[in-house]
This record gives C-alpha cells, structure tokens and sequence, in this order.
C-alpha cells in the first residue's frame, strides 16, 4: 500500500481525472461525444492489458469479448426492452459465459496457438451475426431503442464515471497479491507452479475479469451510440485498435492503456483533415512508439523512475 | 539412517518418443539428507527432477511423497504438497523488489486473498535475514549480482517449508567464497529435516555436500554410494574420463614448432553477472589438434562461441593475423573458423544431401563435388543414408553428418563441440576413426573440446584443461595422465 502511494502512475492518473472532470466547462457536445467513445475503448484496453500484460496472454479477439456484450444487451433491448442495467448486466453474463467457453480450451495451449484461437472466435461471432440476421441485423447492424442519455454532457459522465471505476479495480487487482501470482504466471509458468500456484485458474479468472470489463464497455457503448453494428464493436480492426492503443499507453501498467486510447482516438480525430492520410499517420506515430518506447508511453515514464 | 523416507521414486521411467530419457530409475530420500544426483549432459538427471516435480509427465512408475502417490499430480500440488525446487535459471518479476519476490512465494493459492496479510511481510523480511539478502530488499532483481539472484531463489523455495527440495546446479557460476555460503544454506536445510537433491554434473562439485551421490548415464542408474565410492566406481570413471588414458605416441611435440593460426589472448564473457570465462589465453598452430577438455559447465561452449563471434568478450582473438572481433558471426565461418556446435544443430527435416549442400553454399560447383566426395569417403555411412531425412538417423550418424556437413564449409580450422555428446561407445570408436582419417588426409587444425578424456586424447597434439572458467593446464596428452588424470574427476 506504501508503494501504492509513491507510484508516480497514481499521481499521473489523478491529475488527468482531475482534467478529464473539467472538460464539460470548455469543450462543445461535439468533442465531448469523441471523449465519451475513447473512454470506453479505454476500458476495452485496460481489460485487455489486464491478460496480455500481466497473464501473459496475448488475446488477439478483444472483439469476440467485446461484441458479445454488446450484442447480448442490444438484443435484448431490442426484443425484450428491459431497463437499460439489465440488459447491460446480461451482456456481462455472456461476455464472460462465452469466454470461459473459449479460455478453458485455449488455454491449454502454448506459445501463439492461444492467439490463434481467440482471433478465429472473432471471425465465428462475425459470421454468426451476419447468419442470423433476422435478429442481430446482420451486417447492417441494428438500432437500439434505449440510449443511456441524450444529453452530451450526461453520457460524458456516464463514460468518464464508468472509466474510472473500471481503471480502480484492475489497477487495484493488477497490484493485488493475485496481480502478483498472475504476473509471476505470465513470466515463467513452470516456477510459478512450482511454487504451489495453479497457473491455469489463475489466468481463466484474469479471462473472465477481462471478459467481464469487455462485457459491461461494450454494452455500454453500445447504449451510448444507439446502434449495434460488426463494424463498430466487432471488426478485427476494432481489436487492433484496442491491442494498438494498450501497447501503446504501456504494457503492464493499465493505466497507460486507458491513455493510449484516448490519444488514438483523440489524434485520428484531430488528423481528421488530412483525410485519406489519417490513418496512416496514426498508423505510423503508433509504430514509431512501439519500436523506440516497447515499453509504452507511461511505462517510458514508470520505467525511468525504477531505474535510479 | 533411520529417519523416515519422504521421497520415494520406483521405476520411473520417461520417453521423448523412441528416446528413452530416464530408464528404471528407483531412488529414496530421506529425511535430514543431502544426496547428489549426477551424471552428464543428457544424462536424463534434470527429467528425473522434472518428472518428480510434475513438470512434465512420466511413461511409468511411481513418485511417493511421505508415502502418498503423487505421480500423476500436477505441478503445484506436488509444490503444495511439499516439494520445492531451486531453478537454475529462472526469470523473477523484474518490476518488483526482492522482498516483493519472496512474499510472492508465501502467497496461497487462491483468487479471494486479495492482500498478503501482515505476517506474510514478517515472514518474507525473517526469510531474506537468513539467505543474507537483508542489504537488498528493496532492490530490484535486475540491478543484482548474480550471487543474490540465486539467493532470492533459495529464499522462494525456504518460503514454501517443503519436506523435500531439489536443487539444480547449485553452485554454477558462484565463486569460491559463494559456494562456501550456499553450502552452508544447504546444509541448513538438512539439520532442519528437510531431504535434499543436489543435481548436478559431476561429483566433485557437491563432494563436501552430500550423504550419498546417485550416478546416471543414458537414464540409467550406473553408480550409487558415498561421493568416494561413486568416484572410485569404474563405470563413472569411464562415463567421465571414458576408462584407460591412452595418449597417441606418433606426434611427439610436434604443434608448438608451427606457425600460430588462432590466437586467444585474455578472453573473458559475462552471462548477465556469471562469469563464464575468465582471462583465457590459448593458441594453436596451423594444422595442429588441440583438445580442450572440462567437465560441463567449465566454459568450453563459451570459449567456443567467442571464437565463433556469437558471444561479446573483452579480449582479443586473431585468427590468420586478423582480429575476429571485426568480423560478424557468418565472416568468421566464411574467413575459415567453423565450428560444429554441441548438440548438432542439423535441420531435422531435410535429407543428408540437403544438410550438405547448404554447408558447401559458397563453394563453386566442381569444388562442392570434390569435396563432397571426399566427405562420403570419409563417412561411408553417409553415402549410404543420402536420401533420409535427417531427424532419422542414428545419434552417431547424425553427429558424422554434423561434422560433414561443417567441413563442407571448407574449414581452415574446426571446432568440434563436445561430438561425444549422448553416444554409446560403439559409435565413439567409429567417429574416432573418422578424426584420425581427417588429420590423415587433410591439412585442417582442429579444436576439440570434450569432457571425455579418453576420447580427446589420442587425437590431440597438445591439451588444455579447462576449470571453472579458466584454464588450470596444459601440456601433451602423455604428460595428462600422471599429472591431471587424479585430480580431473
């Protein structure tokens, strides 16, 4: 806990709460829209860094995890029309039912077979939206009747509030003696099992919190946009974005996930005018980060303060 | 000895496929003993380690612990049931402190104990008191020596209270005053009741340590006793020293009178912080047969690949007048420095033919013929195996293969890397006659580095003896007998 507090990663995060509390007053609906997205792929990043930074999984269908709360809630409203919660706690339900389904056989592979299959679960559920059409909309997507809110400032609290609460339990679990036997786990398998841990619960429990986190964000967004569709929460280009903007912000530290994704989101937005080139400029910041910080933006940070 | 038996293993046995790793091997362990498992690389002493902890399955037989089948448990039961083990080589969390690294040790295993309790911490600081890493607690493993790094593991495998713990290498690359401590740890360990399995390569190093020593070779039991009686044994010494010392009498002095073609002056290489060679110096004329002989671990891999370029050393090697440190890994192989590593490196899955064609890439056509001629004269079995792919061949002839194929680079020198490796002695016999019709019909020098004494000897010109990173002799093969041949074990 005395380390807790000497972490130069908390105090950072206090102060950009601190501004991201305050941005209502200066910045127009319009942004403010942009911010609340970002937030919630915040959220989709830091579950992932949750098994790819500390599990040592590298999950490469975020999507799969993503999509399946997401549709599950927007289903449901759409059919059913229970209040908005309900609909966003079974999206969570699925979410993690549909991980476990796909941890507990993955994970009983090594090396990238483990990413192989999370990416080709990416590809099922897109296929199986697309099949059953009638009531996922296939691949025009579908529209949800409940929003969260219509109200630009209202749905920025939601997100911001949702973020934030998302970034104190993993930071908080990341840190946590599990967070210290998942490390362990992720690092060298075999010594962590030698040392009594049974490496194989631990990493489907760090699943299903990610699966959970994933869940809940999708939803979520979900009832922020109004629409449901495979391009926004589904696509194997989501996922990237999701890895790209984790690896970015900084293995292992969570935190710097949530930055990173709002940085890509925030920097395509602003390369906006430079149209068909600004994808590749992201693109290109993002893979000069990679290759000169592989640590991250705020693990260049927390790194620099370890070394002395 | 009477105190009760914790470990109790009984036929055990473990196959890679048609490889058969460990054969019948029964052993005890006692309560408040130290005993040695030893025996060479691929000796199968490390599997046994492995199939006791539950890393990796066994093909047959038991593992008993205080009595209780644990043979088909996984990993960290058998951990929680009572065994520890010290890795050689493992990888802590390099972003926590060491006092974070032990408590991790001291962690249940469950998901619902989110934070360590307070005695866990006092448990952890007690635990680092006694392994002597007090001074460094809140260091990071990354920014420690070497010594200390093994320390913490010591402190992991204190932390778990096992009954039984097993120790692999445990003094490799510590020096003297080290050893001397980590001893002292050990012996700990025994008065507290706890069995001990020192695994290692050869007895010497564990002597002072041990109650009782275990021998293997090829995943057999060969030898079983005091450390004394294990090294008087005569298949031990003939597993290590390869049985009567027999030096070739034809080529008296004849090396030093040649002009130097490799020169290895005050070489030294750092793994990380264990220091794997320590201001070695050797040189060797054109067309000499030098063998450098040392038990494993002694450094005779990494001498060799500072040769070769593909380690940093500070020091200077010059090989024909030119310093290799200008040259890359594969411009050294090209300048005429090949070397046929340890463990073969053959690719598995293309033919004989294949294997040799790429070593004799940069010749031109009519000299690959030639010379490939040469090489199935040599190695008739060759001619014959052409077609197979190679991850079929026999042990001895993929070791022949190995070696055809590096002189197909068409050396000036060549290094044979420990070419005795896991072979029965039948096939030692062949491949020595192929070396004596190498140094017949060709000009090349060639280094050999070896543990089997009697296999480098005969051959060679002139003989280093390679110890604990530096080099403690050299001489011609007679002289070996009379004053290495005791101490050597």
């Amino acid at each position: 806990m005395k380390n807790l507090l000497h972490s130069p990663a908390l105090y950072i995060a206090i102060v950009v709460t601190a501004i991201a509390a305050l941005l209502p007053l200066w910045l127009d609906a319009y942004l403010l829209g942009i911010l609340t997205v970002a937030y919630y792929f915040g959220v989709f990043s830091m579950a992932w860094d949750l098994l790819f930074g500390f599990a040592g999984e590298v999950n490469f269908g975020p999507t799969f995890l993503i999509g399946l709360g997401a549709y599950t809630a927007a289903i449901l409203d759409n059919q059913f029309g229970p209040p908005i919660f309900v609909c966003v706690l079974a999206g969570a339900v699925v979410a993690v039912l549909g991980g476990l389904l796909l941890a507990v056989p993955a994970l009983r592979l090594s090396g990238p077979y483990f990413g192989l299959v999370t990416l080709v679960a990416v590809l099922l559920l897109q296929n199986a939206i697309v099949i059953f059409a009638h009531w996922t909309g296939g691949e025009i997507g579908m529209t949800v009747p409940d929003v969260l809110s219509i109200d630009a400032n209202e749905n920025y609290w939601y997100a911001l509030v949702f973020l934030v609460v998302s970034a104190v339990l993993l930071f908080g679990l990341s840190r946590s003696a599990v967070g210290l036997i998942l490390q362990a786990s992720g690092q060298d398998r075999i010594e962590a099992q030698a040392l009594g841990f049974n490496v194989t619960k631990h990493k489907i429990a760090a699943f299903c919190v990610s699966a959970l986190f994933s869940g809940v964000a999708g939803a979520m967004l979900i009832f922020y946009m109004g629409t449901a569709s495979v391009d926004t929460v589904i696509d194997i280009s989501i996922g990237v974005q999701v890895i790209i903007a984790a690896v970015l912000g900084g293995r292992r530290t969570i935190l710097g996930a949530a930055l990173g994704s709002i940085f890509l989101i925030l920097a395509t937005e602003f390369l906006r005018p430079l149209g068909q080139l600004n994808t590749f400029v992201v693109s290109a910041v993002a893979l000069a980060v990679i290759l000169f910080f592989p640590d991250g933006l705020l693990g260049y940070v927390l790194r620099a303060g370890e070394r002395e | 000895m009477n105190a009760p038996v914790r470990l109790r293993v009984e036929h055990l046995n473990k196959r890679y496929g048609g490889l058969v790793a460990v054969k019948d091997i029964s052993l005890e362990l006692r309560a408040g003993e130290i005993v040695g498992l030893i025996g060479p690389n691929g000796s199968g002493k490390s599997t046994v380690m492995k199939l006791v902890m539950g890393i990796e399955p066994s093909s047959g037989g038991t593992i008993a612990l205080d009595g209780d089948d644990i043979t088909r448990w996984p990993s960290h039961r058998v951990a929680r049931a009572g065994v520890g083990i010290v890795f050689q080589h493992s990888r802590p969390l390099h972003r926590q402190t060491v006092l974070e690294n032990i408590k991790l040790a001291l962690l249940p295993d469950s998901l619902l104990r989110l934070f360590a309790g307070r005695d866990v911490d006092t448990r952890a600081r007690a635990i680092a008191d006694r392994v002597g890493l007090s001074a460094v607690l809140n260091r990071r493993p990354p920014t420690l020596p070497f010594a200390d790094l093994r320390r913490m593991e010591m402190a992991k495998a204190i932390a778990r209270d096992p009954k039984v713990v097993l120790v692999d290498e445990p003094f490799a690359g510590l020096t003297l005053s080290e050893v001397a401590t980590f001893s002292d740890l050990i012996r700990g360990f025994r008065d507290e009741g706890r069995a001990v399995l020192l695994v290692d390569h050869n007895v010497k190093s564990v002597a002072a340590l041990v109650d009782r020593v275990f021998a293997m070779y090829l995943g057999e039991r060969i030898a079983e006793g005091t450390a004394e009686e294990v090294m008087r044994d005569p298949t031990v010494r003939r597993v290590y020293l390869g049985g009567e010392i027999v030096a070739s009498q034809k080529r008296s002095a004849a090396g030093t009178a040649k002009p130097p073609l490799l020169e290895v002056k005050d070489v030294s290489v750092l793994y990380g912080k264990a220091q794997a060679l320590d201001n070695v110096s050797i040189h060797v004329g054109e067309g000499e047969f030098v063998s450098i002989v040392g038990l494993n671990g002694a450094g005779k891999t990494t001498l060799f690949n500072a040769m070769s370029g593909l380690v940093p050393y500070s020091g200077t090697i010059t090989f024909g007048g030119q310093d290799l440190s200008r040259l890359t890994a594969g411009g050294i192989a090209r300048a005429g420095l090949v070397q046929c590593p340890e463990g073969r490196e053959l690719f598995g899955d293309m033919s004989v033919e294949e294997n040799l064609d790429l070593g004799g890439q940069h010749l031109t056509a009519a000299r690959r013929h030639e010379q490939l001629d040469w090489l199935l004269e040599m190695f008739p079995i060759l001619r014959e195996r052409r077609t197979q792919a190679a991850r079929t061949l026999s042990g001895g002839e993929q070791q022949m293969l190995a070696i055809a194929r590096a002189l197909m680079m068409d050396p000036k020198l060549l290094i044979l890397d420990e070419p005795t490796l896991g072979l029965a002695p039948v096939i030692l016999e062949q491949l020595g006659r192929a070396l004596e019709r190498l140094r017949e019909t060709s000009p090349i020098t060639v280094v050999l580095g070896e543990q089997n004494v009697t296999f480098a000897l005969p051959h060679a010109d002139r003989v280093y003896v390679l110890e604990h990173a530096r080099i403690a002799w050299e001489g011609d093969p007679q002289r070996f007998a009379s004053e290495m041949g005791t101490g050597y074990l």
